[in-house]
C-alpha cells in the first residue's frame, strides 16, 4: 500500500475564501430557505433567475473549463467551493449535473462540435446533463441507446435535473458518444416525483432523436465525469452538513423546556459535539477530493472514493439528528430541515452508494474481500 | 536569522563542526542545544532561537537527513511536551537555566504528579496538600496514573495551599524532587498486565519555595498550559496512510486471506477510510498551523485517535479467530516508555482502552467541543463558589 507522493493542499485560499463570500451573499439575498420552499411547492424545480446570476453573472459555471475553450479556466477546488456554499442553500440549480458533471465529460471530448457546446455550457446560456442515473457510479457501464441510421431510442432513468436541460448527452450503442437536443422530436422528458424536490430526477425517452456525435468513444468522458462529480458532491454534503449542524445548535441555544436551555443537555451536546468531529473529518476529504482533483493526482481515484464512503454518512447522520433535536417543529413542512434532509439522503445515493465506493477502494488500496 | 534559509546554513554548520558519525551523542546533543537548535522557538541561551515554532520542521529534516542522533523524544515526552512549556511560561530565570537544558538532553528524566484517586476528570478537586514552613512547603498526599515516576529524577507537582477558597484558587504548582525520602512510588499494574503507570505516595516532602512555578494560588492557571501541551502531544504527531493501528489489522489481512470474511471485510473498510479521513485531518490541522491559521479542529484529534484505536484493535482480535483467544504475556513488567501499537493484538485492543481516559476522557473533550468550539451552555457548576474544604467528598 503506497502513500500518495505528495501531500494533498487541504486549507482554502484566499481567492477561494473570497469567491465564497460572493457566492454565500449571493445565495443570502436569493436562496433563503423560504424561497425554495415557495418554489418547490410551486411545481417549478429550478429557479432560472439565480441560476442566469450564478452562471452567467458570476461566470461560476464555467470555472472547470479553460479560457480558450471559454471558460473562467479555474478548477476543482473553487467549483467545490461553490458547491459547498450551493449545498447550504439547497440551491435549486443545475450546477453539478450540468457545469460539473456534463462539463467534464465534454473536456474529455475534442473537436468542434465539443467546443461548441463546452463553450455553452461555460458560459451558463446552455444547461447540459449526462443522460446518465444520478446512482451512476464511477467505473460502471453506463446504459446506452440505440443508435439506428444516425438517430437514438432508449430509456434513461433517474437522470437529474433533465427537465432543466437545453442539451443532452448521451451514451450511445455503438460506444460514441451523441449530443441530443431536448427541443428536438422524438426527445421526452418525464419529470418523477422525486424525493429530493431540489434535484429531482427524470425520466428521459428517446424515440427516434436525432443526435449529434460528440466523441467516438463515449467511455472515457462517462468515466470521468462521473469521478468528478462523485469528489465534488463531497464539499455539497459538507456544506450540507455545516448548514444543518449551524441551525441546529442555533435553535437548541434557543429552545427552553424544564426552566433551561435545551442546549445545555449532556446528552444533547455530546450528540452536537460528535457530529462537529464528522464535519472536521468530511472537510478534510472533501478538500483532498478536490485537491487531487484539481491537481490531476495519481491518488485521486482513492481520494474520491474516500471522500464518498465518508460523506454520504455524515451528511445524512447530520441531518437526521437536526430533524430529532429539532423536536416537533422539525417534522413539519414548514420548517426547512426536511429539504436538507431529503438532499442529503438522495446524494448519498448520488454518483455511487457508500458501499459502491467500498468496493472500489477495496481493489484500489488491495484490501480484497474473502474468496468467493 | 530571519527565515529558513538561514536556519538551514545554521544548522549545516553544526552538522560541520559535530559530524554526527564521528561524534558521541551527548557532545552533539549538547552541541545542538548550545546552537538554539533544540527548539528554535524557545528563546536564545535556552535551546532556542526565538523564532516561530514553524521553522523547527527545517532543522528537523537537516538532522535527520545527515543521520544526526536524537534526544529520544518518546522516553522524555513528558519532560518536553508539558514540563517545558511550562517552566517557559512561568519559571524564573534561574529555574530555566536550571532545568531545560538537561530536560532536553534527556539527562534528567520528568512526570507529573496531577491525577488523585479523588481528583481524575474534576482535577481542580485535588486534595494534595502543601503547607509552608519558613522558606519550605511541606507536601502530604496522593498521585496516581503518573508514568515514569520510577525513573523520574523531576515532577510537575499541583497541591492544595488554601482550602478555605474555592477549588480552582487554592492550588499552587511546583516542581517536586522525585529522590526525597519522602517519595514513594509503587507500580500500578494494568489490564495489559504490565505497570506503565505509577502510585505516587507523598508524605512529607520539603519543596523550598524557589521550586514553585508561577504564583501561591495560581496553580491551576499555570497547569492549563501543561495540560493544553498535553492533548496536543497526544492527539497531534503526523502520520503516513495506514501508519498507527490500522497499518497492524491490514497486514493481517493481506497475509491472512484465510482469515477474512464478509462482515470483517465491510467493517475493515469504514475503519480504513476513518482512519483515512482523520489522518488528513491531521495533515490538515498542521497546514493551518504552519500558515498561521490555528483553527479549533485540534479538539477533536484526541477523541477520533481513542475512538479508532480502540475500534481498529478490536477487529484486528476478532480477524484473529482462535489466535485472538491468546495473549503474548502477562508477566508485570514496567516499561520505560509506551507503544500503542506495540506488542500483540490482544495487548493493543486492552492498552487502547486507555485512549479515551488518559489526557482528559472522551466525555470531557466532548463537553469541551460544545462548549468551546459550538459555544453550547456549560454544565451546571454547584461548586463554583464553595470553598474547597466544604466540596462533598
Amino acid at each position: 500500500m503506497s502513500a500518495p507522493a505528495t501531500t494533498p493542499d487541504l486549507l482554502y485560499s484566499q481567492e477561494e475564501e473570497d469567491l465564497r463570500a460572493a457566492v454565500r451573499d449571493l445565495l443570502g439575498d436569493r436562496c433563503d430557505p423560504a424561497s425554495v420552499l415557495a418554489r418547490i411547492e410551486s411545481g417549478e424545480a429550478h429557479d432560472p433567475t439565480l441560476w442566469k446570476s450564478l452562471a452567467e453573472d458570476m461566470g461560476l459555471a464555467g470555472l472547470l473549463v479553460p479560457e480558450e475553450r471559454g471558460g473562467q479556466g479555474a478548477g476543482h477546488r473553487e467549483a467545490a467551493v461553490v458547491l459547498e456554499e450551493l449545498g447550504r442553500a439547497v440551491a435549486p440549480v443545475p450546477y453539478l449535473t450540468s457545469a460539473v458533471v456534463a462539463t467534464e465529460a465534454l473536456l474529455a471530448c475534442t473537436g468542434p462540435e465539443a467546443d461548441r457546446l463546452l463553450a455553452g455550457l461555460a458560459s451558463g446560456r446552455t444547461v447540459g446533463v449526462l443522460a446518465v442515473s444520478l446512482t451512476g457510479t464511477p467505473g460502471d457501464a453506463p446504459r446506452t441507446a440505440t443508435v439506428e441510421n444516425g438517430a437514438l431510442h432508449g430509456e434513461f432513468t433517474g437522470v437529474a435535473d433533465a427537465r432543466a436541460a437545453d442539451v443532452l448527452l448521451v451514451p450511445g450503442g455503438d460506444g460514441a458518444l451523441y449530443a441530443v437536443d431536448t427541443t428536438a422530436r422524438g426527445v421526452a422528458v418525464t419529470p418523477r416525483v422525486s424525493l429530493d424536490l431540489t434535484r429531482p430526477v427524470d425520466t428521459v425517452t428517446l424515440d427516434g432523436a436525432a443526435a449529434t456525435r460528440v466523441a467516438d468513444d463515449a467511455a472515457g468522458p462517462v468515466e470521468r465525469a462521473l469521478r468528478a462529480g462523485a469528489g465534488l458532491l463531497a464539499s455539497e454534503q459538507l456544506g450540507i452538513a455545516e448548514r444543518v449542524l449551524t441551525e441546529t445548535v442555533g435553535y437548541l441555544k434557543d429552545r427552553r423546556q424544564f426552566n433551561r436551555q435545551v442546549g445545555g443537555f449532556q446528552a444533547l451536546k455530546h450528540r452536537l459535539a460528535r457530529i462537529w468531529l464528522d464535519l472536521v473529518n468530511l472537510r478534510a476529504v472533501a478538500r483532498s477530493a478536490a485537491d487531487a482533483l484539481a491537481t490531476g493526482s495519481e491518488d485521486t481515484d482513492v481520494a474520491v472514493a474516500v471522500a464518498q464512503t465518508y460523506a454520504g454518512r455524515v451528511a445524512v447522520h447530520a441531518a437526521e439528528e437536526a430533524v430529532q433535536l429539532h423536536g416537533g417543529i422539525g417534522m413539519t413542512w414548514e420548517h426547512p430541515t426536511h429539504l436538507y434532509l431529503k438532499r442529503a439522503k438522495a446524494d448519498s445515493l448520488a454518483y455511487g452508494s457508500a458501499g459502491r465506493h467500498k468496493e472500489r477502494l477495496a481493489e484500489l488500496v488491495d484490501l480484497r474481500g474473502p474468496s468467493a | 536569522m530571519t527565515d529558513a534559509s538561514d536556519l538551514r546554513r545554521r544548522t549545516q554548520d553544526l552538522l560541520a563542526a559535530h559530524p554526527p558519525a564521528t561524534t558521541d551523542r551527548t557532545t552533539f546533543l549538547e552541541a545542538r542545544f548550545d546552537a538554539g537548535l533544540a527548539w528554535v522557538h524557545f528563546p536564545e541561551g535556552l535551546g532556542g532561537l526565538g523564532l516561530p515554532r514553524t521553522l523547527q520542521a527545517v532543522v528537523e529534516a537537516e538532522l535527520a537527513a545527515a543521520g544526526a542522533p536524537d534526544n529520544d523524544p518518546r522516553r522524555i515526552g513528558i519532560g518536553l511536551g508539558m514540563a517545558a512549556p511550562t517552566i517557559l511560561q512561568y519559571g524564573t530565570e534561574e529555574q530555566k537555566r536550571r532545568f531545560l537544558r538537561p530536560l532536553w538532553l534527556g539527562e534528567e528524566v520528568w512526570c507529573q504528579l496531577f491525577s488523585e484517586p479523588g481528583a481524575g476528570s474534576d482535577l481542580a478537586a485535588l486534595g494534595t496538600r502543601a503547607v509552608r514552613d519558613g522558606d519550605d512547603w511541606v507536601v502530604n498526599g496522593q498521585k496516581v496514573w503518573t508514568s515514569s515516576a520510577h525513573i523520574a529524577r523531576w515532577a510537575i507537582l499541583i497541591a492544595r495551599t488554601d482550602p478555605d477558597v474555592p477549588k480552582h484558587r487554592g492550588i499552587t504548582y511546583f516542581v517536586c524532587d522525585m529522590t526525597d525520602p519522602g517519595v514513594e512510588v509503587r507500580p500500578l499494574r494494568q489490564i495489559t498486565g504490565e505497570a506503565e503507570f505509577n502510585e505516587v505516595f507523598i508524605s512529607g516532602v520539603r519543596i523550598p519555595d524557589d521550586r514553585r512555578l508561577g504564583e501561591v494560588g495560581d496553580g491551576w492557571r499555570v497547569a492549563q498550559t501543561t495540560l493544553n501541551n498535553e492533548r496536543v502531544a497526544i492527539g497531534g504527531s503526523a502520520v503516513p496512510r495506514e501508519g498507527g493501528m490500522i497499518g497492524k489489522v491490514t497486514a493481517t489481512w493481506r497475509d491472512r486471506p484465510e482469515l477474512r470474511t464478509h462482515d470483517l471485510h465491510q467493517r475493515l473498510l469504514d475503519l480504513w477510510v476513518e482512519a483515512e479521513a482523520a489522518r488528513l485531518t491531521g495533515a490538515r490541522l498542521r497546514q493551518q498551523l504552519v500558515a498561521g491559521q490555528p483553527g479549533p479542529e485540534g479538539a477533536g484529534m484526541k477523541l477520533s485517535f481513542a475512538r479508532l484505536n480502540q475500534q481498529i484493535s478490536g477487529l484486528e482480535v476478532e480477524l484473529l479467530g482462535e489466535e485472538g483467544l491468546l495473549y503474548e504475556d502477562w508477566t508485570m513488567v514496567r516499561p520505560e516508555q509506551v507503544d500503542f501499537t506495540g506488542r500483540d493484538a490482544g495487548y493493543r485492543y486492552l492498552r487502547s482502552k486507555g485512549n479515551s481516559i488518559e489526557g482528559g476522557t472522551s466525555e470531557i473533550l466532548l463537553n469541551i467541543v460544545a462548549e468551546r468550539v459550538l459555544g453550547l451552555p456549560a454544565e451546571p457548576r454547584t461548586d463554583k463558589d464553595v470553598a474547597w474544604k466544604d466540596l462533598a467528598r
